[in-house]
């Protein structure tokens, strides 16, 4: 039975008629065209999907859309403010911090979480929060380096 | 993922009822096993009961020589916690170390143990600690609460609301994370408490989480990583698979124990 859910995206309140088995990524993905989050694995391993939830990151495949009813959702979208970059994409273009691309929504959105707890992370620290965000072009080094980088951009 | 009925009662009362009523139904915490298995198709529950509504099943409290944490309490929240990491070190860093951080931010107490999977981690702080699983009806000692593979005390229906750790003199986790999932291929929980030492090893045991009573009394005659080190267990009963066979999990363990009697200080 269909059910209604409410939330915000990027700062815009959203409502949906969805099946309850509905993930948010699909939710975020096919009703609201906002295609910026990606599907990777689709078994919560490789964090293409991680968008913020009231503020800390989740992975989307993971998470139902009637969970996060009423929360407040943050995409890859959200972070650039019109043609100019948020600092830590701009460290990941500067970087090189990529190379097919694929992963890097997950991984921008990941890095924007360590750096809101921790402001000035080490490489080691960098590396252990991205366990859970996989790069099959195994481009980790310039993207251990964006985000490096990105985080001193954000302390400013 | 198959089609249920999404239910999110307001109180634990409702969320019981709703639980006993529905045909097939599960209990939802943060879904980060139950999801997936169910989007495997090995789940199909008629009724998902989300927890996330009703009040007071988050947070950490110290009460009487306890750490008290509610059963929706997120991993990142026990691995943040001033509390549990000043009272309970080795249950801080094992929260810390489940999953990965976007994991430990959905993922819950309560979840986790109520599944009982035979690599999970905190069936090993729970009988390591000899903490109280909390239920919306009694008190079951995690001694008595991890039956088997993926089995509990739990009845059917049965709410999980807090676990109660006795704050030990001292404690540490080791663990061996499976390479690629990050579940336990071994690890050892060992904790200094007023009662004695007590040995917790999870991820090896077939029938999941155990304990090491020739470790505790070795540690009661001599709390060092020497006296368990020389202590070695039948690899009968262990685990076997791809990522480890049996006779190097029973390696392991002596190995995790070693290393957790020294992390304790």
């Amino acid at each position: 039975m269909p059910i209604t859910v409410s939330m915000t995206v990027n700062g815009k309140a959203v409502t949906g008629e969805i099946e309850p088995r509905t993930l948010l990524v699909q939710f975020i993905r096919e009703n609201l065209k906002l295609t910026g989050t990606h599907v990777g694995c689709d078994t919560s391993q490789c964090g293409a999907c991680v968008v913020h939830i009231d503020g800390t990151s989740v992975k989307s495949c993971t998470t139902l859309a009637v969970q996060v009813d009423g929360a407040d959702v943050h995409t890859i979208e959200s972070l650039a403010d019109g043609d100019t970059l948020h600092p830590m994409q701009e460290a990941f273009r500067e970087n090189h911090g990529l190379q097919c691309g694929f992963c890097t929504p997950g991984m921008v959105m990941s890095a924007v979480d360590l750096v809101k707890e921790n402001p000035d992370p080490s490489e080691q620290e960098i590396r252990e929060w991205l366990e859970g965000n996989l790069c099959r072009c195994t481009g980790y080094h310039n993207i251990v380096k964006s985000i490096k980088a990105g985080a001193a951009a954000m302390r400013g | 993922m198959y089609e249920f009925e999404y239910q999110k009662p307001s109180s634990l009362s409702e969320a019981a009822s709703a639980i006993k009523s529905a045909d097939d139904g599960s209990l939802l915490a943060g879904g980060q096993t139950l999801l997936p298995t169910m989007k495997q198709r090995l789940a199909s529950p008629s009724d998902l009961v989300d927890l996330s509504g009703v009040p007071g099943l988050s947070g950490i409290s110290v009460v009487d020589g306890n750490v008290v944490i509610g059963a929706m309490t997120t991993h990142a929240a026990v691995a943040a916690s001033a509390d549990v990491k000043s009272n309970i070190a080795g249950l801080a860093k094992l929260a810390g170390c489940i999953g990965d951080p976007q994991v430990r931010h959905r993922g819950t107490i309560g979840g986790s143990i109520a599944n009982n999977d035979p690599a999970a981690d905190y069936p090993g702080a729970c009988l390591g600690l000899g903490a109280t699983i909390v239920t919306n009806n009694r008190e079951i000692s995690a001694d008595d609460f991890f039956v088997g593979l993926f089995e509990t005390a739990l009845d059917d229906g049965e709410i999980i609301t807090a676990v109660r750790f006795p704050i030990p003199e001292k404690s540490d986790y080791s663990k061996f994370a499976q390479p690629a999932s990050r579940f336990s291929l071994v690890g050892a929980f060992v904790a200094k408490t007023s009662n004695g030492a007590r040995v917790a090893i999870t991820g090896a045991g077939q029938a999941g989480v155990f304990r090491v009573p020739a470790m505790e009394s070795a540690l009661n005659g001599d709390f060092s990583a020497a006296s368990v080190g020389s202590i070695s267990l039948p690899s009968d009963d262990l685990n076997s698979d791809i990522h480890g066979s049996a006779d190097y999990r029973a390696h392991l363990v002596t190995v995790m124990a070693k290393r957790a009697v020294d992390g304790c200080g």
